[in-house]
C-alpha cells in the first residue's frame, strides 16, 4: 500500500509542478524581455562607474529635470563617497546654479537665494498638481527611488528609454501619446526623451542613445540606493567574518559534544559488557560447569 | 525540569536568591535537561528568539527617525535610508528581519507538525505558540503599512475592509479601526502605536511559551518520553547552547545575504511609490508570508465566507491536539501521516503561490481545491488516521531509535553463538 501511495504522490507532485508553471502564460499579460546590458553595479562586488554617474547627472540635468524631480537627493550627495564623486567645489558650483526659495526672513518675507550643498535637488514644479497640469494630465514620477519602484528597475528604465517605435498598423494613439513597446499597455505620455547627439558630453564620450540611456539609468540606480557601494563592501566583509566564526563555533561545538559522547560511549560499553557477562553466566549454567568437556 | 535544589555558593547569593530566586532560575535554565537526539530542526526556537530581539532593537532605532504622518512617512523612510548613519542597514535588517522571522516560524511550526510536538502533554505550549504567530502576523501587517507606499496603503485598505463583512456591526467596526471613513492619517497613527506595542506582548507570550516548555521538557524526533537526568538527556548549557549558536550563525549568514545583496527581493516594488488613494495598483498582494491565507480568502466566492475561512484556517490549528487522535507523536513511526504531512506542506506552498496570482481561471480553481484539501486534512483525515493507521513499533528508548539497528541484543547473540560453537542445537 505504501509503495503505491508513494508512486501516486510522486506522480501527483510532478504533474502539478508541470501543470502550474506554464499557466502564467495564459492568465497574465505576456512578459516582454527587457533589453539587457552589463551593469557595473550588479553582483556582490558591484560598484558604480564614476564617469557614467557624472554623465548620468548631466543627462538628468539637461534632459529629465525639465519635468522629473529627484526630491530625495541633496547636492552634497554629488561629492559624497560612492556617488558621482564630483569634487566638493564642483558640487558647490552645481548647487549655486539653482534658485532656492528660503525664508521667511525677519521681515516675514520669503526670498530666493542660490542653492547650497545642504539643499535638496530643486524640483521643476512646486507640487504634483502643477506637474500634472503641465504634462498633459500625466504625472512625471519623482525619480528618487524609481529604479526600486519598478520590477527589474535598471533594465526596465534602460529598455523604456530605447523602446520608442512606430506603432503597429491599426494601433490607435491619441495626441500627445506615444508608442513604447516596454511601457505597460504600450502607451506613454512622455515623448522620446533622448536622441543621438542630443547633448554634448564634457568627457568626449560618444553621445549615442544607448550611451545616454545607460548613463542616466546608472545615475537613477545610484539615486535610489546611494549607499549601494558601502552596502556591498560591508556585506562581503560581514559574510567572510561570519563564515570564519561559523567554522570556529563548529569546532568548539564538536569539542564540547565529544565530552558527552565519550561519557555515553563508556556507559554503553559497560552496559554491553554487563549483558555479555549475564549471557555467559546463563550459558554456563545451562551447559554445566565445563562446557568444553562434552567435546 | 531539574528537580534538585539549587543553593548559591556565596552568602550574598544565598541572601539574594532567598528573596528573589533569579540565581535558581538561571541555574535551572542552564541545567535544563534536553533529549540528546534533538536534531537541527529544534534550533529554531533559539533562532526565533534572536529574530524577535533583532526586530525590537532595530525597530527602536527606526522609531527615533520615523514620522507617523501621511505627509512625512514616506519621506522619513528615505531620510533613514540616506541621511541617518547606517540607517539603510538598520532598515534593511528590520524589513528583511520580518521575512526571516516568518521563515523561521514556519519551519518551527512544521517541525512541530512533523514530530507531533503539539500532542499531550504539550497542548498549552502549542496554543501559546499559535497566539504568538497570530500576533506576529498582526504586527507584520501593521509594520508594512508604516512606509506609506502603495502596497502599504492598499494592503491596509483591503485587509481592514474585510471587517465590513461582519453582519450588522461590520461597518462600525471598520470605521472604528480606521479612525475615520477611509485609511488615512488616524489609521497610520494607531497602526504605528500598535506596531510598537505588540512585539512586547509577543515577548511576554514567548516567556510563557518557554515556561510551558520547561514543564514537560522537549519533545524529540523519536517522540517518546525520555528518562530525565539519565544519559538520554544533556544539560542545556553548554551542549544545546553550542548547537543553537551554530545553527543561528548559519541562519544569520542567509539573513544578512538578503540584507546586503538582495534587500528588496522579498518586498514589492510598488511600495517604493508613495501611497496614492486615487491610483489602485494592478495587483494588490500582501507580503509573502501572508499569501496562503490571502489565497484562502479569495478562494471563497462570498466576502463573509472568505473571511470566516481565512480565520478558520488559523484557528483550526488550535484544535489540532484534539483533532489528531493518534497516540504516536513522531511521523517517523506513522507511514501514512508522514505522506500527508508532505502533502500539507505542498498544499500550503501552493496556496502561497496562488495568493500571489490574480484570482481568475485556473488559479481560482486550484485555490479552491487547495483550500478544500487544507480543511479536509485537519478535519477529516487526521481524526480518521488516528483510528485506522497502522503505526510502526516504537523503540524502548531514544538510545535505540530503530529496532533493527545492530544494537546490544545483536552483539550479545553474536557473542553467544561464537562462544557456543557451531552445533549448539545438537545437545538438545
Amino acid at each position: 500500500m505504501s509503495a503505491h501511495l508513494n508512486k501516486f504522490l510522486n506522480f501527483f507532485f510532478i504533474a502539478v509542478l508541470i501543470f502550474v508553471n506554464p499557466l502564467s502564460a495564459f492568465s497574465e499579460e505576456k512578459k516582454i524581455d527587457y533589453l539587457e546590458t552589463n551593469w557595473s553595479f550588479n553582483g556582490i562586488f558591484g560598484t558604480f562607474d564614476r564617469a557614467s554617474l557624472q554623465r548620468g547627472y548631466q543627462v538628468y540635468q539637461e534632459v529629465c529635470s525639465g519635468c522629473h524631480s529627484v526630491q530625495h537627493l541633496s547636492y552634497r550627495n554629488l561629492y559624497e563617497e560612492g556617488g558621482p564623486e564630483f569634487s566638493k567645489e564642483e558640487a558647490k558650483a552645481i548647487a549655486s546654479q539653482f534658485d532656492v526659495t528660503d525664508g521667511p526672513n525677519s521681515d516675514g518675507e520669503m526670498f530666493t537665494r542660490p542653492g547650497k550643498l545642504s539643499d535638496k535637488f530643486v524640483s521643476p514644479f512646486t507640487n504634483i498638481e502643477s506637474s500634472i497640469a503641465s504634462n498633459g494630465g500625466a504625472y512625471p514620477p519623482d525619480m528618487s527611488v524609481l529604479a526600486k519602484a519598478r520590477p527589474d528597475g535598471a533594465n526596465y528604465i534602460y529598455s523604456l528609454l530605447l523602446g520608442y517605435e512606430d506603432p503597429p498598423a491599426g494601433f490607435e494613439l491619441d495626441d500627445g501619446v506615444y508608442y513604447n513597446k516596454y511601457m505597460a499597455g504600450q502607451k506613454i505620455k512622455m515623448s522620446e526623451p533622448i536622441l543621438d547627439g542630443l547633448i554634448e558630453y564634457a568627457d568626449g564620450t560618444e553621445e549615442t542613445k544607448e550611451q545616454m540611456a545607460k548613463d542616466i539609468t546608472t545615475f537613477l540606480v545610484w539615486a535610489s540606493e546611494p549607499h549601494l557601494e558601502s552596502q556591498h563592501k560591508m556585506g562581503f566583509k560581514t559574510i567572510i567574518y561570519l563564515i570564519i566564526l561559523f567554522t570556529l563555533v563548529y569546532l568548539s561545538k564538536q569539542k564540547v559534544w565529544s565530552r558527552f559522547n565519550s561519557k555515553v560511549e563508556e556507559e554503553k560499553e559497560e552496559e554491553e559488557e554487563d549483558a555479555y557477562d549475564k549471557v555467559e553466566a546463563a550459558v554456563t549454567k545451562y551447559e554445566g560447569e565445563d562446557p568444553k568437556s562434552f567435546k | 525540569m531539574s528537580e534538585e535544589k539549587y543553593i548559591p555558593k556565596s552568602k550574598l547569593g544565598q541572601w539574594f536568591d532567598s528573596r528573589l530566586p533569579l540565581l535558581t532560575l538561571s541555574y535551572h535554565l542552564q541545567a535544563y535537561p534536553t533529549p540528546k537526539n534533538l536534531n537541527y530542526w529544534w534550533t529554531f526556537g533559539g533562532i526565533l528568539t534572536f529574530c524577535l530581539i533583532t526586530q525590537i532593537v532595530t525597530g527602536l532605532v527606526l522609531a527615533m527617525h520615523y514620522v507617523a504622518h501621511v505627509d512625512h512617512a514616506f519621506e522619513s523612510i528615505e531620510h533613514i535610508m540616506r541621511d541617518v548613519n547606517y540607517g539603510w542597514l538598520i532598515r534593511y535588517v528590520h524589513a528583511n528581519g520580518a521575512s526571516m522571522f516568518f521563515l523561521a516560524v514556519y519551519i518551527h511550526i512544521f517541525r512541530s507538525l512533523f514530530y507531533g510536538s503539539y500532542k499531550s502533554p504539550r497542548e498549552v505550549i502549542w496554543i501559546i505558540g499559535l497566539l504568538i504567530y497570530i500576533l506576529m502576523m498582526a504586527t507584520a501587517f501593521m509594520g508594512y503599512v508604516l512606509p506609506w507606499g502603495q502596497m502599504s496603503f492598499w494592503g491596509a485598505t483591503v485587509i481592514t475592509n474585510l471587517f465590513t463583512a461582519i453582519p450588522f456591526i461590520g461597518e462600525s467596526i471598520t470605521t472604528w479601526l480606521w479612525g475615520g471613513y477611509s485609511v488615512d492619517n488616524p489609521t497610520l497613527n494607531r497602526f504605528y502605536s500598535l506596531h510598537y506595542l505588540l512585539p512586547f506582548l509577543i515577548f511576554g507570550l514567548v516567556i510563557l511559551h518557554i515556561w510551558a516548555l520547561h514543564v514537560p521538557g522537549n519533545n524529540n524526533p523519536i517522540g517518546i518520553d525520555v528518562k530525565k537526568n539519565s544519559n538520554e538527556t544533556m544539560p542545556f548549557h553548554p551542549y544545546m547552547v553550542m548547537k543553537d549558536l551554530l545553527a543561528l550563525l548559519a541562519f544569520i549568514i542567509v539573513f544578512l545575504w538578503f540584507v546586503f545583496f538582495a534587500p528588496n527581493a522579498l518586498g514589492h516594488p510598488d511600495n517604493y511609490i508613495e501611497a496614492n488613494p486615487l491610483v489602485t495598483p494592478a495587483h494588490i498582494v500582501p507580503e509573502w508570508y501572508l499569501l496562503p491565507f490571502y489565497a484562502i480568502l479569495r478562494a471563497i466566492p462570498s466576502k463573509l465566507g472568505g473571511v470566516i475561512f481565512m480565520f478558520a484556517a488559523i484557528f483550526i490549528l488550535m484544535l489540532l491536539p484534539w483533532l489528531d487522535t493518534s497516540k504516536v507523536r513522531s511521523a517517523i513511526f506513522r507511514p501514512i501521516y508522514k505522506k500527508l504531512f508532505w502533502i500539507l506542506v505542498f498544499t500550503v506552498i501552493l496556496l502561497g503561490y496562488l495568493g500571489a496570482k490574480p484570482p481568475e481561471g485556473i488559479y481560482l480553481i486550484l485555490s479552491r481545491l487547495a483550500t478544500a484539501y487544507y480543511f479536509i486534512h485537519f478535519l477529516i483525515l487526521l481524526p480518521l488516521l488516528g483510528r485506522y493507521e497502522k503505526t510502526d513499533p516504537l523503540p524502548m528508548s531514544i538510545s535505540d531509535p530503530v529496532l533493527d539497528k545492530p544494537g546490544v541484543i545483536d552483539k550479545v547473540k553474536k557473542a553467544a553463538s561464537e562462544y557456543e560453537g557451531e552445533n549448539v542445537g545438537s545437545f538438545k
